[in-house]
């Protein structure tokens, strides 16, 4: 994208804007946002916890997974040691790496307060940050972007995607890109075409935020063009970098890959599930050293619905569970570190006798991470983000000072 | 109806790991199976059953994802889809669950009942030869999306013993074409009585007397019928065609409808159409970019003949063919697709069409012949002062009447 293309595509945004009445100039900030940065990765369909971060310590580790289970550090194909309890899968080498330079912490036994095991409640709830599936059609972290200053005047956040998952959804502002591969249309018909919308307060304002984001992660969409679809986590990643090193760029980022659902032929140190990790961890990876030293600032939050079963099912899967693993990594990150009260793997501890029973509610790790690293006040965490959740205490020390 | 250009689409296949060599099998099928049903859409007579169609496949959906799917998902609409629409409910609950392509989507052809009989051969076989065992055992994921997606709905009060119960209904529910089976019967479904977890079971509150083959039928059978899968059709169809929020009235009367007919669908459609509130909406629905895919094509009376090119298409807007990529299928709200740069790929597609057609369609004329009233004068006038034919035909396909739709 030349120069001259996006002053031409600026103006375009801008007057579609004054077409839709909201008058402010994008990408002026009232009040310097804080440096953190914040990237949401969801994942879904079901992360196995218990694969991607085994607790090989766990006396009845290896009897209850079965087949599933990995061998001990040390050992081809064996678990990359954490601590004398805890390990990550082999295919995580990146984040095995920065668990050492105490950039990743997990957080293991977590949950949601969804109890139930469906996929789509699940991530209702995941999303919408309350107790129970739709009861609001507006997502925590939009919430929390809400609250804080400046946030009303810009793009605080981005949705990399062609939609905008319920966790971005509400009253904040917020951007969505995702790649295209084809010609550009000219800037004339734009014009018209922002003209055509101007009665339409929905279509006007979607199209002036595509336009000004078009613009941005354009060397992103090319480097797309040779990448293929496995690669698609790592091509979205890559344009999300492109909008966070940018100085008046948006703090926070959601992306989602799915593809976690693994009924079947899951397989242990190789095979589908390890595939998937492999590529997740490479993409992670590649992220870090497109973010260059902006790394230091970002928080990448992973995030699932919930679990899946302990045992093995008759097709050498596993089904819907309870308690799920949850990663924090990045320069910002206090790391090194793993989180969780264990509640152990043997048959009577297991959560209706079949599930990682959850000791830690996901939201005492989302409150934590919001408030340090964005400098959500607790008031907000408790009146709009969270709003039923004040038994619930925020992990501290997640983010370094 | 024009035919644009057909590409050449020959690709030799390229030695790779067996996998990637058998997504080059079924990859043709597939795209040739997502060509004719791109046309079958276009070119039909009777559009509505179309989308009918494809809105019953994405209620019963399976995933071209998945590598065992891919190659089949086409087959599956063709076979336990559309022979149903204008049928009942029941049948197509029926057919769907013992499709291949279902039973494989949800992992349930290697379901094994613990006390089975093939489960106690297994044990035996792996004592004597020493070994660890490994139980054979049951996978829940159909029996779960079957009550949760496919029929009660979720928080109509099942538990997870009704799942897990269910789940051993259906073990035995395989394809055929394993060691052993008959070849001629290859790729169909298969029950495998020695599978079959034995015993009368109870699902969601109903006792089955019934044990094999007929156990399942018959819980299929009951919940075809039960008010809450009724209540959970009634929305949905609703939903899709009505409004996000469906008037309430609207899905009783459906609701109505569906249990006093038991499930026969035109019934229900019946109630729909001649329902007022359908028609009465302020404010149309977004549409999926497969139905505006389908309209810009069913307006300028073209379809591409490119099977990749097209397949692309339906791609780069948001929504490949039979790949929802979870069983829950495409989601059916405005705000699952009217994202910014959901919206910004319609346009340059618009575009790009436009470019192509030039002036050989005149959108002053098509607009009126394709909106009818609810062409806005704002539309018109922007159609009418364009620079160019094509321009004029980008604003018309881009225009916010063209991107909605009323029921």
């Amino acid at each position: 994208m030349t120069k001259k293309n996006w002053n031409r595509r600026e103006f375009i945004v801008s007057s579609a804007l004054t077409a839709s009445a909201v008058t402010v100039p994008r990408f002026a900030w009232a009040r310097a946002p804080g440096e953190g940065r914040l990237v949401v990765i969801i994942l879904r369909g079901a992360l196995d916890g218990l694969a991607a971060v085994p607790p090989y310590g766990d006396p009845h580790y290896a009897n209850a997974r079965g087949v599933l289970a990995l061998d001990k550090p040390g050992t081809t194909g064996g678990v990359l040691r954490l601590d004398a309890t805890f390990g990550l899968h082999p295919a995580l080498g990146f984040l095995h790496e920065c668990y050492h330079a105490q950039q990743l912490t997990v957080v293991h036994a977590v949950s949601t307060a969804y109890r139930e095991r469906s996929h789509f409640d699940g991530q209702d709830v995941l999303e919408n940050g309350l107790r129970r599936p739709h009861e609001i059609n507006s997502g925590w972290l939009n919430r929390a972007l809400d609250s804080l200053s400046g946030a009303a005047t810009r793009d605080a956040g981005i949705a990399l995607g062609n939609n905008v998952p319920l966790m971005m959804r509400g009253p904040a502002r917020v951007a969505a890109w995702s790649p295209s591969r084809l010609s550009d249309v000219d800037d004339d018909t734009l014009q018209r075409l922002a003209d055509l919308y101007a009665d339409d307060p929905v279509l006007s304002r979607r199209l002036a935020d595509a336009l000004a984001n078009d613009a941005i992660a354009t060397d992103a969409s090319a480097d797309r063009e040779r990448v293929g679809k496995r690669e698609q986590l790592a091509a979205t990643l890559q344009a999300a970098a492109k909008f966070l090193v940018r100085r008046e760029g948006p703090r926070v980022a959601v992306l989602e890959t799915r593809g976690w659902d693994t009924h079947a032929n899951q397989g242990a140190d190789s095979g589908q599930l390890a595939q998937r990790l492999r590529v997740l961890d490479a993409a992670l990876r590649e992220f870090r050293f497109a973010l260059q030293e902006v790394w230091e600032h970002t928080a990448v939050l992973l995030v699932t619905e919930f679990g899946r079963t302990v045992a093995v099912n008759g097709t050498r899967g596993t089904d819907h569970g309870t308690g799920a693993a949850a990663f924090l990594a990045g320069g910002a990150v206090r790391g090194g570190r793993t989180i969780a009260d264990w509640p152990g793997l043997g048959p009577k501890a297991l959560y209706q006798g079949r599930d990682l029973t959850p000791t830690l509610d996901l939201r005492a790790v989302l409150k934590g991470v919001l408030a340090e690293q964005l400098g959500v006040s607790a008031n907000v965490l408790e009146r709009e983000v969270f709003t039923d959740s004040r038994p619930v205490a925020p992990l501290r020390d997640l983010i370094r000072v | 109806m024009q035919v644009l250009q057909r590409k050449q689409s020959q690709r030799a296949a390229t030695p790779g790991q067996p996998l990637q060599k058998l997504g080059q099998l079924y990859r043709p099928i597939y795209l040739a199976e997502a060509q004719a049903r791109l046309r079958s859409a276009v070119e039909s007579e009777r559009p509505w059953i179309e989308r009918l169609v494809h809105f019953w496949s994405n209620h019963f959906a399976v995933s071209a994802d998945k590598l065992a799917v891919t190659g089949i998902a086409g087959a599956y609409e063709r076979e336990a889809i559309r022979p149903h629409v204008l049928g009942s409910f029941t049948s197509m609950l029926l057919a769907v669950e013992q499709h291949p392509a279902m039973l494989l989507y949800l992992d349930n052809q290697r379901s094994i009942g613990p006390n089975s009989r093939a489960a106690a051969l297994r044990l035996r076989r792996h004592s004597t030869a020493g070994r660890q065992p490994t139980r054979a055992d049951i996978n829940e994921n159909l029996a779960r999306e079957a009550l949760e997606l496919h029929t009660l709905g979720v928080g109509s009060g099942y538990t997870q013993t009704d799942v897990t119960t269910f789940a051993k209904v259906l073990t035995g529910w395989s394809v055929s074409g394993g060691p052993g089976d008959d070849l001629a019967n290859a790729g169909r479904f298969e029950f495998r009585a020695s599978w079959h977890e034995p015993g009368e079971k109870t699902v969601f509150g109903v006792r089955y007397r019934q044990d094999g083959l007929e156990q399942g039928l018959a819980v299929l059978h009951t919940l075809a019928r039960h008010p809450a899968t009724a209540t959970h059709i009634a929305t949905k169809l609703a939903r899709h065609f009505v409004a996000d929020e469906p008037p309430p009235g609207l899905v009783a009367r459906l609701a109505h409808a569906f249990l006093d007919s038991d499930g026969d669908l035109p019934t229900v459609y019946r109630a729909l159409l001649e329902s007022e509130q359908t028609w009465s909406t302020e404010v149309g629905k977004f549409k999926t970019p497969t139905d505006y895919i389908v309209s810009a094509y069913r307006a300028l009376q073209v379809t591409d003949g490119d099977e990749r090119r097209s397949f692309a298409t339906f791609e780069l807007l948001g929504q490949r063919p039979w790949s929802p990529g979870s069983p829950a299928g495409w989601p059916d709200r405005t705000e699952d697709w009217d994202g910014a740069a959901a919206l910004y790929k319609r346009v340059e597609w618009a575009a790009a069409l436009a470019a192509r057609l030039g002036s050989r369609r005149v959108a002053a004329d098509l607009a009126p012949a394709v909106l009818g009233r609810r062409l806005s004068e704002r539309t018109r006038l922007a159609i009418g002062r364009a620079d160019s034919a094509t321009q004029a035909l980008t604003l018309l396909l881009a225009s916010p009447d063209f991107m909605r739709r009323p029921a």
